[in-house]
């Protein structure tokens, strides 16, 4: 266990240096970000002032090495745009971020789940088939255009939802949450229930498929043939059985949605981390970029973890670290 | 018990839209597009923030809706040679802690702008041409131009006042913090989160009265649907930029007023002209490069202006919300030339031009621009690839976000650019400098001449009269360079962009040239 | 669903039957009403998608054939010049509707379905080896689909936008690069599992080539949970591709996609103009649940494990 953790960790800073380095390039080649931040009215003195201030004038990969070395001693650079720490700018962000990803989460995985049984264990009645065709209406549509449908229905026609920003926040922990207040959860519901869409479908179907197949594994024909309870049969092994697609599916979008739920964001101005970094990509604010995309690898990684040992919790056939032993 | 749910209840209902009416009468939110980078003014020389710091701070001079130069900080300004200035300060202004402004102050805003560390986009550029400052008395001061300099008073309106006494070790985040957003505008500080709002409240001492507002809130809604949104679901009582798809919907509304008045931008075309080679992505059309360039004969750039249809663009894409274009400004604005008009659609006549130029069959080429930075960008170079294809000319459209279509139209990688230009300084002298001049960047003319036209008597028109004093003299000479550039189509423009502001039932905006989103233009209409 | 016991067949062929394997599958296939509707609805958009030249009204591709003032007509206008009409109304370029949605069907479903199937593939391969192999190329590939998944789809596709230009082979080679990490991390874990089952002990046992283990007994046992992943997937990536067009990075905007065209109408949307984006958004709709109707019902068919 120690063993895989301390690998992992290698690994991940490997990692980590090979994202930040990608992020150097790939801003390089799309632009030169002095022409979006110095106003077109400015002379070409005052180009030269800024490309020296925000350190432009280096090659590119001398800059980087300047990127790294400070990034060692946990600098990791100021915004070109806002001229404040980028970390600082994220961290400022990440809560109202993470919170619409759990709550969204939460809302996928607490209707998906139980949808996708019904589904799965009578896949021939009218309700299963209704919940089926139901879920691909969860991700036909973009999430751009459902997000505006549910504004105008719910705050413009009908006035019950505020259509934008985050509710009251009171603290818990010290980091501020809005969804232990009534006004934050009036917020919240709407853009939750836009990012959520997508992965309660993919919920519904995963657990129907696994919930199928499980019925048809000898184990559980036996725990039948036993005259064990159908919640038992289903509480325990079917749900055991199906559990390892869908914690990596669930760990997978958890990640996507903590870190790209950048449309949403944009359509119900959630503060968030999502419309800081479209805004930042936008402007080729490059530390801000580098500095979001290593916070986001690093919760991937834990996440990742996380989802591993799981496995080997959930199925101890899997063992930890893959099967390096076993050639 | 439910008895005395039910009586908690009644009081609740009872007192709830009391205490909310009453404490929301004077208070507003408004919708803003682009996100506030910061609340130092001299830190980022940026549309938004400029429009926001002027709340807080105030300039030596201010510009009215117009565009007008009007007396702030400042009461009077004059020059008395070539080379100097003497400007009077406003006497009993109080900075917002209650300490009094001085030229003192003034003194060190000059100091402190080419200072500000990391600042992207300096507020230098407004500052450098005064070699000298000198107190006469307290309020009173002598400023010094090491050439003439007649667009002093202009950019002094562009440079906010800071305090002395609070900006003397400020940073750049004491200034984000409120620590040091200390200014004599008609509103004080209040919070400032980056990319989400800003919020204001009444200085009630203000030297030109009070506001109608005790409480102004910012919201940063960038994406247009989720600000007409907000404003139709009453979340904020006005918005700016109203996108043009909803514009007929507002003008109907009862309930909405719509607010509109022409900018000092301009949407126009460069054409690539750097050397006698054919331009990128201009072939022929069975795809091969051209012999020679053929956007360096005024016949094929006359051709090209000819064949669109400003008309069309205005009203079918536009809304309404454009003006066709004939120069860099709009007739209102100081320089320009009422003899010149927007050329006139005539698809054949650009046909028969191409045709003598030694284009019978037209030729082929793609039309590069923007699609998330002017007003319906991407659907105005369509437009035009249509009129093309009518004078037979094959055109092909590619649009694509500013950052990664700044730097290669710069670089020169395209052929056929289609641009914006806002002239902040609303005179036309500037933007032909900037635009159409002969690139000299040691000099300051055409830096942003992406076209790389060149015309010798334009030239010379305009470096003549950017040294010349007499207003009246000046503004002829600048209008005679205008109509040499655009009638020998130097660039192609296409329209001005009408700016607009919608608020709610009761609330009424006055519409500003610069594009800016003040609290101060916004009244009450009841009350 | 009398199943016989059917732990995944080592001895490769499923028991002998007298019908023929495609007539077994086909009877299967249409035992579901449901799954026929979906068939027949997705041959129409296949036959559309792939006629659209010779049906559509108008080339809306084609510049020279639209006009600016004919813009934002409503469904069954007639057109300013012509005279003709516009069935399903037109965009604010004066494009009618119909044709594209026409057009529009085929650029959506080869973007799709392209990108997909490519991800798919190198998703399939790569998960594969991660799983089976272990150790450095386990942690090689996980720790590159680590750095993958993490990286936007906006900023991959700002990037090639920047260096190749604009496209649909663009976009599908974004698209594709978006999305191979996600299945070679459904794949491992699928893998992970079906590789310490009996049967792969067994076929190490009788000493099989390490190609045969991995292609002839892993890859089946590990396609299911794939195949849902992936149809939804296909929708997925055609809305992806809406988003990077909504976004301002998708396809060239004289050549909208279903996605492309929804995009643009989006901001009709408060204002009345509905059809914009009503009638695309449609077109989509049914597509992606013809897809999915056939998908579901195949999956079932084939499935080993469900065999009844």
């Amino acid at each position: 266990m120690l063993a895989f953790a301390i690998r992992r960790l290698t690994q991940s800073l490997f990692v980590l240096a090979v994202m930040s380095l990608l992020v150097f390039l790939g801003v390089y080649a799309i632009g030169n970000p002095i022409d979006l931040l110095v106003n077109p009215q400015a002379d070409e003195v005052e180009r030269a002032r800024a490309t020296i201030a925000l350190g432009l004038d280096q090659p590119i990969m001398a800059q980087y090495w300047t990127f790294l070395t400070r990034a060692a001693s946990g600098d990791l650079g100021r915004s070109f745009v806002y001229n404040i720490p980028a970390i600082q700018l994220i961290l400022d962000k990440l809560p109202a971020t993470l919170e619409l990803a759990f709550v969204a989460m939460v809302m996928a995985i607490a209707l998906g789940i139980p949808l996708g049984l019904v589904a799965g264990l009578k896949p021939h009645s009218f309700l299963g088939r209704t919940i089926m065709a139901g879920s691909i209406l969860g991700f036909s549509l973009p999430t751009f255009w459902v997000g505006l449908v549910l504004i105008m229905v719910f705050s413009v026609q009908l006035g019950w939802l505020p259509p934008n920003g985050r509710g009251e926040t009171v603290q818990v922990l010290g980091i501020p949450v809005s969804f232990l207040t009534l006004d934050g959860l009036a917020h919240i519901a709407m853009p939750a229930l836009n990012l959520a869409l997508f992965k309660l479908s993919l919920l519904v179907r995963l657990t129907r498929a696994g919930t199928r197949e499980a019925l048809l594994q000898d184990y559980v024909k036996f725990a039948r043939a036993k005259g064990l309870g159908p919640r038992r049969v289903i509480g325990v092994h079917v749900l055991k059985n199906i559990l390892i697609p869908i914690v990596t599916v669930i760990g997978l979008e958890l990640g996507s949605v903590i870190a790209f739920a950048i449309v949403t964001e944009s359509i119900f101005a959630w503060p968030g981390t999502g419309k800081l970094l479209i805004d930042s990509i936008n402007q080729l604010d490059r530390p801000v970029i580098v500095a979001y995309l290593l916070v986001i690898v690093g919760i991937f990684i834990v996440i990742n973890f996380v989802v591993d040992v799981l496995y080997s919790v959930l199925d101890p056939r899997v063992r930890l670290g893959g099967a390096a032993a076993t050639h | 018990m439910s008895r005395m749910f039910q009586l908690a209840l009644a009081i609740l209902f009872a007192a709830l839209p009391a205490t909310g009416a009453l404490a929301k009468e004077r208070e507003v939110a408004i919708g803003l597009q682009a996100a506030i980078t910061s609340i130092d003014p001299h830190y980022h020389n940026l549309s938004p923030n400029n429009s926001m710091q002027l709340h807080i701070f105030e300039a030596l001079i201010a510009r009215d809706p117009n565009g007008k130069l009007v007396p702030s900080l400042a009461t009077s300004w004059k020059a008395t040679d070539d080379l100097t200035w003497e400007v009077k300060l406003r006497k009993n202004v109080k900075w917002h802690d209650g300490s009094p402004f001085t030229a003192d102050d003034v003194v060190f805003t000059l100091k402190r702008i080419p200072n500000v560390p990391n600042s992207p986009s300096s507020f230098a550029t407004f500052t450098k041409p005064i070699v000298d400052v000198k107190v006469v008395d307290s309020h009173t001061l002598v400023l010094k131009t090491a050439s003439p300099h007649v667009l002093l008073p202009s950019d002094l309106a562009s440079v906010a006042i800071v305090s002395k006494l609070h900006g003397e070790k400020a940073t750049t985040a004491d200034y984000n913090s409120g620590k040091a957003a200390i200014g004599t505008g008609p509103y004080k500080f209040s919070a400032y989160v980056p990319n989400q709002s800003v919020v204001l409240t009444a200085n009630y001492g203000h030297w030109a009265g009070e506001q109608p507002w005790d409480k102004v809130t910012f919201k940063i809604l960038s994406n247009s649907a989720a600000r007409v949104a907000a404003l139709l679901s009453k979340d904020v009582q006005m918005i700016e930029t109203v996108p043009t798809s909803d514009i007929a919907k507002f003008a109907k509304d009862p309930n909405f007023a719509l607010a509109d008045k022409v900018s000092n931008r301009v949407i126009y075309v460069h054409l690539w002209q750097w050397s006698d080679k054919s331009p990128p992505y201009v072939f022929t059309k069975d795809g091969k490069p051209l012999d020679k360039n053929p956007f360096k004969d005024a016949r094929v750039r006359k051709a090209l202006s000819m064949a669109i249809n400003r008309d069309a663009i205005a009203e079918r894409i536009m809304e309404k919300k454009a003006v066709p274009a004939a120069q860099l400004l709009a007739d209102s604005f100081y320089g320009t030339s009422k003899k010149l008009k927007p050329a006139k659609y005539d698809p054949e006549g650009a046909k028969k031009l191409l045709a003598e130029a030694g284009y019978p069959n037209g030729f082929a080429m793609t039309i590069h621009g923007t699609n998330n930075r002017y007003i319906n960008d991407d659907k105005i170079a369509q437009a035009i690839a249509q009129f093309y294809s009518r004078a037979g000319i094959d055109a092909k459209v590619e649009t694509m976000p500013s950052s990664v279509y700044f730097s290669k139209a710069t670089a020169g990688e395209y052929g056929y650019m289609l641009l914006g230009w806002g002239t902040e300084s609303n005179e036309q002298g500037s933007s032909l400098r900037s635009l159409l001049a002969t690139r000299d960047t040691d000099k300051g003319m055409g830096v942003n001449n992406r076209g790389r036209y060149s015309n010798p008597a334009m030239d010379q028109q305009l470096t003549q009269a950017l040294v010349t004093m007499d207003e009246k003299k000046r503004e002829g000479m600048i209008q005679q360079a205008a109509e040499i550039a655009m009638n020998d189509t130097g660039l192609i423009p296409i329209h001005y962009e009408v700016s607009t502001w919608a608020t709610a039932k009761g609330f009424k905006y006055t519409p500003r040239t610069d594009q800016y989103t003040l609290a101060m233009d916004l009244k009450p209409t009841t009350r | 669903m009398a199943a016989t016991a059917h732990e995944p067949a080592i001895a490769s062929a499923p028991a002998e039957d007298e019908q023929s394997p495609w007539r077994r599958f086909a009877a299967e296939f249409f035992e579901s009403r449901l799954a026929l509707l979906g068939l027949a609805m997705l041959v129409v958009v296949i036959v559309v998608a792939v006629a659209a030249p010779f049906i559509s009204p108008q080339n809306p591709y084609d510049l020279a054939q639209l006009d600016v003032m004919d813009s934002k007509l409503a469904p069954g206008d007639r057109s300013a010049g012509s005279g003709k009409a516009y069935w399903l109304g037109t965009d604010d370029q004066g494009r009618d509707m119909l044709s594209g949605i026409f057009y529009g069907l085929r650029t959506s479903l080869t973007v799709g379905v392209a990108s997909t199937l490519l991800a798919l593939a190198i998703g399939l391969v790569l998960g594969l080896a991660a799983a089976y192999f272990g150790g450095w190329t386990d942690a090689v590939i996980m720790r590159v689909a680590d750095i993958q998944l993490s990286f936007p789809a906006i900023l991959i596709a700002l990037i090639l936008l920047a260096v190749l230009g604009q496209g649909v082979d663009k976009i599908i080679a974004a698209l594709v690069t978006v999305q191979w990490a996600y299945y070679a991390r459904t794949v491992r874990s699928s893998a992970l599992v079906e590789r310490q089952k009996e049967y792969v002990e067994a076929a190490k046992v009788l000493a099989l080539s390490q190609p045969r283990i991995v292609f002839r007994h892993l890859l089946p046992n590990c396609l299911p949970p794939l195949i849902v992943v992936a149809t939804v997937q296909v929708a997925h990536a055609i809305s992806l591709e809406a988003t990077l067009s909504f976004l301002g990075l998708g396809l060239p905007i004289t050549e909208p996609s279903l996605g492309l065209l929804i995009s643009n109408g989006f901001q009709y949307l408060l204002s009345g103009k509905y059809w914009i984006s009503f009638y695309p958004g449609l077109a989509l709709l049914l597509t992606i649940v013809a897809i999915n109707l056939v998908a579901d019902q195949l999956r079932d068919v084939l499935n080993p494990r469900l065999k009844r």
